[in-house]
Formats: C-alpha cells, sequence, structure tokens
C-alpha cells in the first residue's frame, strides 16, 4: 500500500532536504520549528492489465456510445495524440499513446475505415522528431503511417489548413486543425499528467491556431488563472471551456480518451531522489554524493544528456474514454488520487528547487526564461484553494539558471530575451511586443519545418509564471547566473542561507517556510 | 612651453604597441608619448594665431597613434616630432574663446589657388594634405607646425577657428569637434532603419546627430556594452539598445529579415560602423540589407574581411572622415541641445598623461565617456 503524501514540520533532527539544481542537487537545512516540507504521496499501483483496460475504456465508454458503434467504412477518422512536452521524462516504452493507438486502430480495421490520419496536437510546441515519434508510437504505427503521410504534426501558421468552427459569446474565436475539424470523429489520446491536462485543453490548445489561443493564452486570463490545477478557479479553463460548447456544438465529434500515471518517475541510479531523507540508506547517500560530485564535473551538455536520456517507470493508473468532460472529471479524480496533499495553511516563504526539465525543453536547454516559467508557473501553481506562500512573500528557487538557449528549439526566445527583457518583464506590458515576435515570418519558417517553437511561444511562457509573479513579494533564485537572473528581474543569492537573508526585509527575520519536494509531483490541498 | 609630444621612435612605438596587446592605453606609459617643455612654435605665415587651450579631448585616433596601433597609412601625412590634440578649446591672444578646426585645408597651407575639393567647401578631402608651407599633417595635432591641444601654446590659421558662444562651457565646447565629424555622418542618413555600431563618444554623439534628420519611426538601434553608455543612448534617442552580440537577432527581427546561416537575408539599409575594427565591420556586413550603406565613421586600420557578402548583396562600404566648416555650426547648437559636455567624464593635466591615456583607453569599462586634458591651470 503506497504511503500518502504528508507535511513534515522540520525541526533539529530533520536531515537536510533535496533541492533540484537543474542538471544537479543540493542538500539544505532549513531552518527548524518553523519551516515544513511536503512530500509527494508514493506512486499509486498501476494497472495489472493496461491492454484490457484500454480495450474496456474504449468499449464501456463514459457518457459516449462504444467506439465502434462510432467507426464506419469510409468515415474520416483523425486521432490525435499529446506531443513531446508530456510526461517528464518521457516514459519507458511502451508508451501510453502506442497503447491506446494501438487499440483504436484495431477497432478501426475491424470496422473497415481506411481514411485514418495520426496527428500530434503540438499546438504552438516544436515539431517532434522522428525518433521522438517513434517513441511516442511504437515503431509499428510509426512505419505504417508516417511513410504514406498519414502521421504528420500540427501546423497551426499554414492557412490551409486551418478551420474555423465558431466563436463564444465572449467573442473567442474557435479555430482548429482542418483535417480534424472536416472528420467524422476525433479520437483524441491523452496522457494527462496533472490535472490541467485533458479535457478541452487538448483539442483547443493542441490543434489550435495563434489567433485561437491568444483568447487564454495571455497575461490577464493568467494572471486570473487559480490555479491551473483548479479548473473551477481557472479562467484559462473558464475559456477554454466556452470555446469547448462551440466545439460541441459546432464541430467534429469528439471520442476522449485520457490516461493518467503514477509517479514513479526516476530509475536507478536515480531513484534516491523520490525517497524521504531520513530514509535514505547508506547506499543512498553515497549515490548522491558519486552522483552530484560527477555531475559538477561534468560539462553541461553532457550532463543535459544524462537526465533527457532517463526513461522514466512511471506506469499508467487508470484510462477513461467517451464524453469530453465526462472522461475528463474522473482522469482530475484519479490524478488527484496520485498527487494531492492536504496543507495547512500559507506561509511566509515558498521554496522550489528546479530541475532541468519543464514542458518545454524535452530533449533539450532549460533557458532563464523556461526557468521562471517552471518554478513561477508551473511548481508555484501546483495548489488547490490557495498558493503555498502567501500573497506578499518570498519565492525562493534553486537553479543554475545559466543564459544558455537552445538555438533549434528557442530561437525566439533568445530574441525575448535579449529584446523584451531588458525593456520590462512585466507581463502585461510585454504585450507590445507580443505582436512582432508571433509575425514574425523567420520564427514562422522554423516552427514549421524546423524544430522551433512557435515564435510567440517565450511570451506563454512568461504569461505561463504571472499569477506568481504578480503574487509573489520578491523571487530569488539560489546559485544562478547573476546577470540572467537580474534580467529575468529576479535577485541572486549565492547561497540558501543568503537568500533567507535578502528575504528578510520582506518577511522579516523569523519567516515561516515551505518547501515543495519534488520529485515526485505533488498538489498542495491549501485549506 | 609644456607640451605632451610624440616623436618617432621605432622602439617606443615597438613597446607600445605589446604593452596595449595586454592593457589597452598602456601606450601611454610605455609608448612614444613624452611631456617636454620647448619654445612655443613659430607661426607659419600670415594669417595664423597664437592659442592657449583651455581643454583638449583624448580621441580614438590619438589613442590608437600612442598604442602604436594606427595605421601606417598616414606616415606620409603627418610629421614628427608634433603635440597631439585636435579637439580643442582655446583662447586666442586678443581674447576670444574659440573651438579649432583641426582639418588642415589648402588655405591654411598657402596653396592658391584651394584643389578642388577645399574649392567646392570640402575641406576634409583636401587633395593637398601634404604640401604648402606647413609640414605634412592631416589635421591640427599631427603636423609638426601647427602644435596640438595637449600643450600650453599652439598656433592655428584664423580660418580654423570657430567662436565659443558665451553660454558655453568648456566642457561643451571640447565636444564641438568630434561633434562636427558626428553631424557630418548624420549627412548621410536618409531617415532609415539604422544600426550604430559602438556608443563610445562618437557613436553617442552621431546618434544625436541624427535627430534632426528623424521624420518618422524607423529604429535605430545602438550596441552599448556598458550601462553608461546605454542610459546615455536612451537619452539621444535610440530606440532599441543591445549588446554586441545581440545585433544581428535584433536587426533580423526588427527588419523582418530572415537568415542563412550567420547572414542576414535582410537587414537594415545603413550601418553606421563608430569603431572600425575587423569584427566590427564584418557584423556591420552581417546587418546590412542587400544594396545597403555601411559608414565608416570610427577610424579603421588594416582588417582582414570576407568581402563575398559585399559582392554579393551590393552593400557599399563608405568612409566619414571628419567635416565640413559649416558641420561646426551644426555641432554648436548639438552639443547645447544635447548638453553634451556631460560627456566630459574627467580631466587631468598634462603631468598624469599617462593615467589619463590609460583611463581613455578604457573609458567604457571605466564608466566614462570623454577624457580630456585641462589646461587651464597649467604652467607656461
Amino acid at each position: 500500500m503506497p504511503r500518502p503524501g504528508f507535511v513534515l514540520d522540520v525541526d533539529r533532527s530533520t536531515p537536510p532536504t533535496l533541492f533540484w539544481r537543474g542538471e544537479n542537487f543540493s542538500l539544505e537545512k532549513l531552518p527548524p520549528d518553523r519551516s515544513r516540507i511536503i512530500y509527494p504521496p508514493e506512486p499509486l499501483k498501476p494497472l495489472d492489465n493496461v491492454d484490457g483496460a484500454i480495450r474496456n475504456a474504449l468499449l464501456n465508454p463514459i457518457d459516449s456510445d462504444p467506439l465502434p458503434a462510432l467507426l464506419f467504412a469510409g468515415m474520416k477518422l483523425t486521432i490525435c495524440f499529446d506531443d513531446a512536452s508530456l510526461p517528464m521524462p518521457k516514459m519507458r516504452r511502451p508508451d501510453n499513446r502506442q497503447r491506446v493507438i494501438e487499440a483504436v486502430l484495431d477497432l478501426a480495421a475491424e470496422a473497415g475505415v481506411d481514411d485514418v490520419h495520426l496527428i500530434a496536437a503540438l499546438g504552438l510546441h516544436r515539431r517532434m522528431h522522428e525518433y521522438e515519434l517513434r517513441h511516442a508510437l511504437g515503431d509499428r504505427i510509426f512505419d505504417a503511417f508516417y511513410p504514406r503521410g498519414q502521421l504528420y504534426q500540427h501546423d497551426a501558421e499554414d492557412p490551409e489548413m486551418q478551420a474555423l468552427i465558431g466563436e463564444t459569446p465572449n467573442g473567442e474565436i474557435v479555430e482548429i486543425n482542418k483535417r480534424a475539424a472536416e472528420s467524422d470523429l476525433i479520437v483524441y489520446v491523452n496522457i494527462n499528467s496533472v490535472s490541467m491536462d485533458g479535457g478541452w485543453k487538448s483539442t483547443l490548445t493542441g490543434l489550435a491556431t495563434y489567433r485561437s489561443l491568444s483568447h487564454h493564452h495571455n497575461a490577464h486570463t493568467l494572471q486570473n488563472t487559480r490555479s491551473y490545477m483548479d479548473q473551477h478557479k481557472s479562467e484559462l479553463h473558464k475559456s477554454v471551456w466556452r470555446m469547448g460548447k462551440v466545439m460541441r456544438d459546432n464541430g467534429p465529434r469528439i471520442f476522449q480518451i485520457e490516461t493518467t500515471l503514477n509517479t514513479d518517475t526516476f530509475p536507478k541510479p536515480f531513484d534516491f531522489l523520490a525517497k524521504r531523507e531520513w530514509e535514505w540508506s547508506a547506499k543512498d547517500r553515497a549515490t548522491y554524493l558519486a552522483t552530484t560530485k560527477s555531475l559538477e564535473r561534468l560539462p553541461r551538455r553532457a550532463a543535459r544528456k544524462i537526465f533527457h536520456g532517463i526513461e522514466s517507470p512511471h506506469r499508467m493508473t487508470s484510462v477513461q474514454a467517451g464524453d469530453v468532460e465526462s472522461v475528463h472529471k474522473i482522469t482530475v479524480d484519479n490524478v488527484f488520487k496520485q498527487q494531492l496533499v492536504e496543507v495547512e495553511g500559507q506561509t511566509d516563504i515558498l521554496t522550489l528547487g528546479i530541475p532541468y526539465v519543464c514542458p518545454y525543453n524535452p530533449e533539450s536547454i532549460m533557458n532563464p526564461i523556461l526557468v521562471m516559467c517552471m518554478g513561477l508557473g508551473y511548481l508555484f501553481n501546483m495548489y488547490r484553494g490557495m498558493p503555498l506562500v502567501r500573497e506578499g512573500g518570498v519565492v525562493i528557487m534553486t537553479h543554475p539558471t545559466y543564459p544558455d538557449f537552445h538555438p533549434v528549439h528557442h530561437p525566439s526566445y533568445i530574441d525575448f530575451y535579449e529584446q523584451v527583457l531588458p525593456e520590462t518583464n512585466d507581463p502585461v506590458e510585454m504585450k507590445r511586443f507580443e505582436k512582432r515576435f508571433a509575425e514574425d515570418e523567420w520564427y514562422r519558417h522554423l516552427y514549421r519545418t524546423g524544430y522551433a517553437y512557435h515564435g510567440v511561444h517565450p511570451f506563454y511562457a512568461w504569461y505561463w509564471g504571472a499569477h506568481g509573479l504578480q503574487h509573489a513579494g520578491k523571487v530569488i533564485i539560489v546559485g544562478g547566473d547573476v546577470k540572467a537572473v537580474r534580467r529575468l528581474g529576479f535577485v541572486p543569492a549565492s547561497s540558501m542561507n543568503d537568500a533567507f537573508e535578502m528575504a528578510s526585509d520582506v518577511v522579516g527575520r523569523a519567516p515561516t517556510i515551505t518547501h515543495l519536494h519534488v520529485p515526485a509531483i505533488l498538489v498542495a490541498d491549501v485549506k | 612651453m609644456r607640451a605632451l609630444q610624440i616623436d618617432r621612435k621605432v622602439a617606443k612605438f615597438a613597446a607600445a604597441r605589446i604593452a596595449s596587446m595586454i592593457n589597452p592605453g598602456a601606450g601611454g606609459k610605455h609608448g612614444p608619448l613624452e611631456l617636454i617643455t620647448a619654445d612655443a612654435p613659430a607661426l607659419p605665415a600670415d594669417g595664423w594665431v597664437r592659442l592657449r587651450p583651455r581643454l583638449a579631448g583624448i580621441c580614438g585616433s590619438d589613442l590608437a597613434t600612442i598604442d602604436g596601433v594606427a595605421s601606417r597609412y598616414f606616415e606620409p601625412i603627418v610629421s614628427f616630432p608634433f603635440v597631439p590634440g585636435h579637439e580643442v578649446v582655446a583662447d586666442t591672444v586678443d581674447g576670444r574663446r574659440v573651438v579649432v578646426v583641426p582639418v588642415l585645408t589648402c588655405e591654411t597651407r598657402g596653396i592658391a589657388p584651394a584643389c578642388t575639393q577645399c574649392a567646392g567647401g570640402r575641406i576634409n578631402l583636401c587633395e593637398r594634405i601634404a604640401f604648402g608651407h606647413l609640414t605634412p599633417g592631416l589635421q591640427t595635432g599631427f603636423c609638426t607646425d601647427t602644435g596640438g591641444g595637449w600643450s600650453t601654446d599652439m598656433v592655428a590659421h584664423s580660418s580654423q577657428l570657430v567662436d565659443v558662444p558665451d553660454a558655453m562651457t568648456d566642457e561643451q565646447a571640447v565636444l564641438v569637434e568630434p561633434a562636427a565629424c558626428a553631424v557630418h555622418a548624420a549627412s548621410f542618413y536618409r531617415n532609415e532603419p539604422t544600426a550604430i555600431i559602438g556608443a563610445g563618444t562618437l557613436g553617442l554623439l552621431t546618434l544625436a546627430a541624427l535627430g534632426p534628420h528623424r521624420t518618422s519611426d524607423t529604429p535605430v538601434v545602438v550596441t552599448a556594452r556598458y550601462p553608461h553608455q546605454r542610459a546615455y543612448a536612451k537619452a539621444f534617442g535610440a530606440d532599441h539598445l543591445c549588446e554586441s552580440a545581440e545585433l544581428p537577432r535584433l536587426v533580423r527581427s526588427l527588419s523582418a529579415s530572415m537568415a542563412v546561416g550567420d547572414q542576414l537575408t535582410g537587414g537594415f539599409p545603413l550601418v553606421i560602423d563608430c569603431v572600425g575594427s575587423t569584427d566590427t565591420i564584418a557584423q556591420a556586413l552581417q546587418v546590412c540589407a542587400p544594396g545597403g550603406r555601411i559608414l565608416l565613421v570610427g577610424m579603421p586600420s588594416t582588417v582582414k574581411l570576407d568581402l563575398t557578402g559585399l559582392w554579393h548583396r551590393e552593400v557599399a562600404i563608405q568612409g566619414c572622415y571628419a567635416y565640413q566648416r559649416s558641420d561646426f555650426d551644426t555641432a554648436i547648437e548639438l552639443v547645447q541641445r544635447f548638453d553634451l559636455g556631460r560627456l566630459v567624464s574627467q580631466t587631468y593635466p598634462l603631468a598624469d598623461y599617462a593615467d589619463a591615456i590609460n583611463h581613455a583607453a578604457n573609458a567604457g569599462r571605466r564608466g566614462a565617456v570623454k577624457i580630456a586634458f585641462d589646461l587651464r591651470n597649467e604652467k607656461k
């Protein structure tokens, strides 16, 4: 029986706790008697019979006819699937997407469906490399569909390939991939790493255009999304669900398949990361020391290669299919079963160890903008109810924040860093730069033909942290490149103690502190 | 008189060259510059007057000479020994306060009729630069007969004198000569998207000088390495600031250009290089639009360049040397409008010349822009 997550009150006997620092870690001693550490629940037991569960979900869907009843010869079937941003790290083969899509294709073949397209629903993310498609879908699907041009990636910048579905009463334009829009049935295959994923957000971000996405991917909406993990307090989700109603009324039929994972995240030799520090064995401590010392000596490029090469052992804990909204409600419950931890009240300081990866740098570099996005966007928002830190409190992150950028994946991020951040770090004010980046022909070319994120994407990454940025009174990065940290508008500190000292002008000399222990993923249910 | 003088001492130039490779400005200590006491220069002919310098600036071309890295191109058009200093505000013996137009023209050389260029007012392009009754010297400050501003006494032809308005401080006045260079550079500007490479004195002044010519919102981008340079550039009208390495990406973005390798397919129609090094000219070629122009305002020397792109994209490189007489009138207005005297960061007495040269050569990183010698309290 896996143990639930819990909150540890730090006392003098508490050992130093683990912090991510990009492609390395550190152990930090938190002040006793006023610090607490939130530990995630242990990984849930995975499904015993994954293929059986998938088949059962397809044949006995929620608020929908069984999938075979929706399939017929001569129909247009489009299977869409989440891109390389999920899961983190990539999972060991076979990936959820492969297992689900193979089952869907078997049923389609039985029904005599031969017009089948598979589309990577990457929205404005970078295109997946062929090896990533192979990894996600398996060799059999890739070899059958890719050479025939029936497996491809959504291109949000091909004007011929978009279709207008309609408009919400709030003026939000719903525009998605034309092939998907003109299909008799869309089957959307999700990996729901967190409660934010899935639902209408799948099709309405993964298959959308900049014009459509900009209605909810903006500073105003994201400042009022509290949090991403709580659909009912998320302006982002409210907007997407309004657009979902337009899809339901005017768009193609959607058969939604959502899968959840347990939090068995890191294989050996990194499995010590998920253990609670006082339970570390002598071998774990030795592994920690050997790992951190080795990583210190490695060139960053080599360290990145090691980490991005990790294939996670996380496994499927649930699969549900059918109506988009009905499916998503059950998915969210299943996600929370794995990730929710009850927490009492807020503290003055929130500490976050920022890892080497976020959804926007698979096989890539965690550049400074993504450090902000991961810290103030993702990790800060890992709450339900209210943020872990009080309004005006201090967020302390640990990351080297080197000003490195992947020139192929993140070209517009480089320009954003050089041209926008020196002018402003205010998500509202930087809107004036957005159009130039969004409509830049060069970025458009690199997004469409290379492996670049869309020109506007660094703005979205920054907006993603808008609520955290607005909420925090001060943001400190420990161990970060001084110039880069300042460019982000944050305060650099050389050590955790320095950071606490720097925070004292905002929160006094005896602040209360919460540390969010990652890995694994957890959502704090703050009462 | 007391003066700083440069003589043709090969060993000193070699020492300066080596020392400056490690520490720019080290030529001031190890190079050919020395403090001397000598007779004031004689008046070369009628029409010449004596001047007592008040402030005299240190220019990039002075530093290149002192550090032994100036081009050998200059050898036949300077005469040794000479007293440097061509950015000069001085008093005349009859009580006028003047700035000097240092370009030595046919008129100053006693050549009549004047060459075609001088006759046309293009005195910076004089075709008799090493002839006439003066020893060779392209400017005051590089000519044995005239002396220069880094002294207590010098001479100038009456045609070289421009009266300084009473309201103008000496610090403002000493910026008039470099500002005139900038005014001349700005005459090539056609209200077009422009990149200015370098935010030292010349870069900042050129930026300021573009102001009256800008009638639309066409962007002007300036590369500035140091915070004080960025602050001045912003104050003088730069639309965008960036570090040198960021320029190609910024120009690409603003010009909606594509890129092929390191080369932009588009770019800006005008790039003004106020540095003049191999790197900056190469970067100018990288960001200049097809059919565009590169204006070399900063004094270049021997450079190694791949000109294939210049050929292929029909880019023109144009030199931009000095000024014409009328540019000084505009420069005085410019200096007053922008209060350019604030760019004089520090002044030194002649005796501290090694420190002054070192400070000037490292002005950017030391938070300075213009360094000058202060002769107002100097004993003769």
